[in-house]
């Protein structure tokens, strides 16, 4: 129950940050303001948004069907939350650790889905019944590369546990129950002799423990953007030919409820490529002989210290990752449906399939 | 207790499933039986079975199914109605597969079977979950029935991918 409200106090925190940095990066881009009014630099602003929505009329169309059309942002909003629970906050602190957690994500955040359809078919209009059509077909499709990714970082790993996963790619290796004689070689490769298992920071880090990660993360990435409905990827709410796709009747608490999920879509899946690829709640500050850097930067495990420092680089990588997605955003056009399903089933799952079998071939350097 | 919340969850929903007309309805109640099963999974100690469930049957299956109805109503008319038909043969045949299962379950002798007798004991023991065992037993012990499966699936793929082709009129 703890852990629950944690999370939920964690993920609106960095939700509201998101949106309003959201406004400031597009301003920055295109050479505006953006918000300036509220508070020190607008920084209020998406908390008044917030607010505002609040107080508005919930207004349910009335040829909806109902049922549906008020389930939906419940049932989204909860697929969404529900894949917060497998992630591991830092060393000692995550809310569920199974041990199939990315299975388990993966097969949750599916349910995402079902709802989307139940948004579009209940509110009983045109644009909404496409927009859900369009993203359920750009979700399906795009889970597959992005699937694939997923499983050469597993494979590379050898674990479904984020937590394994997390301790594999840092100092803290041996710290972690069962793996107390395991060691990281410098790319994976025992043949080079070079021991990088207590010199931790950016070479004990997936992309660095198996170079061809870079790869799977780089389609991961992109995949990420079209599960969460992200530009280059919005056709599913094209505001010029769908109004506002599937949410386009809701209003008042409902939005905001659609609104958080979709924003913490955005965030779930920067953790999850942090978590696989980018080093987890590990720093990236390598030990250099008796500077000890890494060790400086990591705390000690389940003091106070393990748990600020793990959760500061675990929150600012992910802030770095959702940047880059803000800046994709601004930066590229948006994709016609048929350039969408060229790039995912004859670019991305290709790539992504040669993918896994080097990662096959990686892990047998790495015994 | 969990285990009846669950129970109760699949069969209400199920039989909710059976008795709506509006196919839409059905589908989503069927989310509802589905979920409620993967959580008796895991009560089992099955969690892999249950995340492979809510992958391919929520995940995959019931999407499938509920973009087949959206796409062949048009969007302005009345959700898909279902009529009922054959309900003679219908009744007699549910009947039996009743009786057929009633009578199964009772002579099965359920009290000496060995793996209820263990069933108290820490399953997974030191393991975290059922994974390892599971893949291990896969690429060992029922390997040729995997392999076949794989080899269906793939004839399937082709299949699918036969009929979807335009055919040019030689």
């Amino acid at each position: 129950m703890l852990a629950f409200l944690l999370t939920l106090m964690l993920l609106l925190g960095v939700v509201i940050v998101l949106a309003y940095a959201e406004r400031k990066v597009a301003a920055f881009m295109q050479d505006r303001l953006g918000p300036t009014e509220a508070g020190p630099y607008g920084s209020l602003q998406a908390v008044l948004d917030v607010l505002k929505l609040l107080q508005k009329e919930d207004i349910v169309p009335a040829l909806a069907d109902k049922g549906l059309f008020k389930l939906a942002p419940i049932l989204i909003f909860a697929a969404v939350f529900a894949g917060f629970a497998v992630i591991p906050i830092s060393p000692t602190l995550v809310p569920a650790g199974i041990g199939i957690g990315v299975f388990y994500l993966l097969a949750i955040i599916s349910l995402d889905v079902i709802g989307l359809l139940m948004a579009g078919w209940g509110s009983n209009n045109k644009y909404a019944m496409l927009g859900a059509m369009r993203s359920v077909a750009q979700i399906v499709s795009y889970e597959i590369p992005a699937g694939l990714a997923i499983l050469s970082a597993v494979m590379v790993s050898q674990s479904l546990d984020f937590q394994e996963i997390s301790y594999q790619q840092g100092v803290l290796m041996n710290a972690f129950p069962g793996m107390g004689y395991e060691t990281n070689w410098l790319f994976g490769i025992q043949a080079l002799g070079i021991d990088t298992t207590n010199i931790g920071g950016i070479t004990t880090w997936n992309i660095f423990r198996a170079p061809m990660l870079l790869v799977a993360f780089v389609i991961y990435f992109i995949a990420s953007l079209a599960e969460s409905n992200r530009a280059p990827f919005d056709i599913p709410e094209a505001e010029s030919e769908l109004v506002a796709g599937f949410h386009v009747e809701y209003s008042g608490f409902r939005f905001a409820v659609l609104f958080l999920a979709e924003y913490s879509m955005m965030v779930l899946v920067s953790l999850v490529a942090v978590i696989l690829f980018l080093g987890s709640w590990n720093t990236p500050l390598p030990n250099i002989g008796s500077v000890a850097l890494a060790n400086w930067t990591t705390g000690t495990i389940g003091e106070i210290s393990g748990n600020l420092w793990a959760a500061f680089w675990l929150i600012s990588k992910t802030f770095v990752l959702l940047f880059v997605q803000l800046w994709a955003r601004w930066t590229y056009p948006r994709l016609r449906v048929d350039q969408l399903m060229y790039l995912c089933w004859k670019v991305l799952t290709p790539v992504a399939l040669v993918v896994v079998l080097l990662a096959g071939v990686w892990r047998l350097l790495m015994i | 207790m969990l285990f009846y919340l669950f129970a109760l969850l699949a069969v209400l929903s199920g039989t909710y499933m059976v008795l709506t007309r509006n196919l839409l309805y059905a589908g989503f109640s069927l989310l509802v039986t589905l979920l409620s099963v993967a959580g008796i999974y895991v009560l089992l100690f099955a969690d892999f079975v249950a995340v492979t469930q809510l992958m391919v049957y929520v995940g995959g299956v019931l999407v499938l199914i509920l973009f087949g109805i959206m796409l062949s109503s048009r969007v302005h008319d009345q959700s898909v109605m279902s009529e009922s038909v054959n309900k003679v043969w219908g009744t007699v045949i549910t009947f039996l597969i009743l009786v057929g299962l009633c009578y199964t379950i009772l002579h099965a002798n359920l009290h000496m079977l060995p793996w209820l007798e263990t069933a108290d004991m820490d399953v997974l023991g030191l393991e975290k979950s059922t994974v390892h065992i599971i893949g291990i037993k896969l690429m060992t012990d029922f390997i040729v029935p995997f392999e076949v499966a794989s080899l269906l699936l793939l004839i399937a793929l082709m299949g699918a991918a036969y009929i979807a082709t335009d055919k040019q009129k030689v």
